[in-house]
């Protein structure tokens, strides 16, 4: 019976609305998006024709519905923030939002939300803005398909891509951010995820997380930006398929793990990277299944890292697959696959039956003194490194593998 | 002078070293290639090659063929022919056949299987380190009129290069760690031809690693199309500045 009644209601609601339709364009009564606001009511729909509007700062403080059919371009001047939304149940899509004005105090967005539930920012264009989306204090966003471009030069100059700050629930996926500071930059948000998104050539992360608790990335790709990922003083992050490509620099980092504790890697790819993974004050974490491939370190572990746990990685081609810069090692390593491993496997169960010692002596030379890595592939240090791999006396004897695997994984 | 260095390069031949040199090389290349799953391990396999046998035989085979044409040396020049000719052709008689002989065994395969800047780049590198160490090699035959002391003053020199000038870098490094020295190690591996190509080459494979703070120093000396010039003209300076000596020594000398 209840049930009856629920669907008869359901029925019964397109009777009860009264929503409306603004056009906004050239042909039509409202010549500017400003005038179509004034007149909506919660509900209605704007729909933006083609064209070019210059109207300053757009406000949008009602639960609309805001269209652009055919990429409407909407302009800041360089002088306006370009969007406000100041309303929960917003949908804003289909727009070119550019040339918003650049303000370190107030930070100007592309879009900006403030304080608001429920919006959704569908396949914009956002370009050449100072920040490109801003979200503030918001809970259950939907940021999807965006495409944002900026053309930074310096750090100090422009904002980050996306921007999310003390919210709640968002949702990103599928945006493309290019030559913005950060690509995504969250602070102090949870419960959220990223998922599908492409981050490439921002100046500075690709991904910036801080205290942003409970969260989790999937299959995102961030490649060649300034210094990497980081993911900082932050715990239960998820972050799953992902892949990290070139970031090359002595700063730049696949993923910088810093004061990040129980979280969980798994299936990413690392590709390419000056530094593929670099932990500093990381605990309980566990990396499992990841591809670590052609980097010049696979994995910078220092020695303030507790209880991180490699388990069935594949390290192939980098140039050290281990380095650290302590004697102390509370870390584990287990089944991993290491294309350097030259031991042998007798009864044939796949597991080599020489522990593996994935930290070479040139790896710990070249951490406290740099500059060593003139002599790199330098006959000398082969054959230190031949000699310390068989007596091990200046590296950690607890580096180890115990269960090294003899073939590679296939992830 | 043509006829003298035909003559040099049909009496190397017939020696048969240089062709079983050749035979090796590029036994070992083919087979770094093939065995390797990619084509980079293959190419620092081969990199190996070329900084520490290419080296080793052309100093060793050079000092004793000198050595050993003494007397024809001393036939030419009883004959109407300039001092600076002979000494000359002679250089540039092995030189020949060596590089020959390495882009034979090593350059065919580096074309066929590595990265076309890659291979341009090795094979460049290591003809000019062949026709080094054959200058030195004449340096330190000329020196000495003893064969057993020539042949000893060839092979601690190409230890040296090969060995020891990088465990005394390494030691300098630890001895200096806290000062910045990265400038300084720059210049210091220009001195020494072996690194200079090494450093050259690894350049060019891109190795991730070399792309932190101090792969960033050496790309801004040796990776602008500026520094590279410079460090090939350095190694050419090693090429010419050994026989120079040599030639200088050779025209006043008491055969």
């Amino acid at each position: 019976m209840k049930a009856i009644v629920f669907i008869l209601i359901q029925c019964l609601i397109p009777l009860l609305t009264f929503a409306k339709t603004w056009h906004i364009g050239e042909k039509h009564a409202f010549k500017k998006i400003k005038e179509g606001i004034a007149v909506a009511q919660n509900g209605d729909t704007i729909l933006v024709e083609k064209g070019f509007y210059k109207e300053g700062n757009i406000i949008i403080d009602k639960s609309i519905c805001f269209l652009g059919r055919n990429m409407p371009i909407i302009d800041g001047d360089r002088k306006f923030e370009v969007l406000s939304i100041k309303a929960n149940n917003v949908t804003v899509e289909g727009f070119k939002i550019q040339h918003s004005g650049y303000a370190t105090l107030d930070d100007p967005g592309g879009i900006k939300v403030y304080d608001s539930e429920r919006v959704n920012i569908i396949n914009n264009l956002v370009y050449d803005n100072f920040f490109g989306i801003y979200i503030q204090y918001s809970k259950n966003c939907l940021i999807k398909n965006n495409k944002i471009i900026a053309f930074g030069k310096q750090e100090q100059e422009i904002g980050n891509g996306i921007h999310c700050w003390k919210s709640d629930s968002l949702q990103i996926i599928g945006n493309d951010v290019r030559g913005n500071r950060d690509g995504i930059y969250f602070e102090f948000v949870t419960h959220s995820v990223i998922w599908r998104n492409t981050s490439v050539k921002n100046i500075r992360y690709g991904l910036h997380f801080m205290f942003s608790n409970n969260d989790a990335y999937f299959s995102n790709i961030f490649e060649n930006n300034g210094a990497g990922v980081a993911v900082m003083y932050t715990k239960n992050v998820i972050m799953m398929n992902n892949t990290f490509k070139e970031n090359w620099g002595d700063a730049a980092y696949g993923i910088l793990l810093k004061d990040i504790s129980d979280s969980y890697i798994y299936n990413n790819r690392f590709l390419n990277n000056t530094s593929a993974i670099f932990s500093d004050g990381a605990n309980r974490i566990v990396i499992e299944k990841n591809i670590f491939q052609g980097n010049g370190w696979g994995l910078k572990v220092q020695a303030s890292c507790m209880d991180l746990s490699m388990i069935n990685n594949n390290f192939l081609g980098n140039t050290f697959d281990v380095s650290t810069n302590g004697t102390l090692v509370q870390n584990t390593f287990k089944a991993n696959y290491w294309d350097k491993y030259e031991g042998y496997d007798l009864n044939k169960d796949g597991i080599g039956d020489v522990p593996y010692r994935p930290l070479s002596l040139f790896s710990v030379i070249v951490e406290s003194n740099p500059p060593a890595m003139l002599l790199y592939r330098s006959f000398m240090v082969s054959l230190l490194d031949k000699s310390e791999k068989i007596l091990p006396s200046l590296t950690p004897d607890n580096f180890i593998d115990n269960n090294p695997l003899m073939k590679s994984l296939k992830l | 002078m043509s006829r003298i260095i035909r003559f040099i390069i049909l009496d190397i031949l017939k020696n048969r070293i240089v062709l079983v040199y050749t035979v090796l090389l590029a036994a070992f290349a083919w087979s770094a290639f093939s065995l390797e799953d990619n084509s980079s391990k293959g190419t620092l396999t081969l990199l190996n090659i070329i900084l520490l046998i290419v080296p080793l035989v052309s100093i060793l085979f050079t000092t004793i063929y000198i050595y050993n044409s003494a007397e024809f040396i001393e036939l030419l020049v009883s004959q109407p022919i300039k001092r600076n000719k002979i000494w000359i052709s002679l250089f540039a008689g092995l030189s020949l056949s060596f590089v020959i002989a390495f882009l034979l065994g090593v350059g065919i395969p580096l074309f066929v299987f590595a990265d076309p800047n890659i291979a341009i780049m090795m094979t460049t590198i290591g003809s000019i380190i062949t026709m080094v160490f054959i200058a030195i090699a004449f340096l330190s035959s000329i020196l000495s009129r003893d064969k057993a002391k020539g042949i000893g003053v060839s092979i601690s020199l190409w230890l040296y290069f090969a060995l020891l000038f990088d465990g005394l870098v390494l030691f300098l490094l630890f001895q200096l760690a806290e000062y910045p020295i990265e400038k300084m190690m720059v210049f210091l591996a220009a001195t020494s031809p072996i690194d200079l190509a090494r450093i050259l080459i690894l350049l060019q494979l891109n190795v991730s690693a070399l792309m932190g703070y101090t792969g960033a120093i050496f790309k801004d000396y040796f990776g602008s199309t500026l520094g590279l010039l410079v460090a090939f003209l350095l190694l050419l300076i090693w090429v010419i500045v050994p026989f120079l000596f040599s030639l200088k020594i050779f025209k006043h000398k008491d055969l």
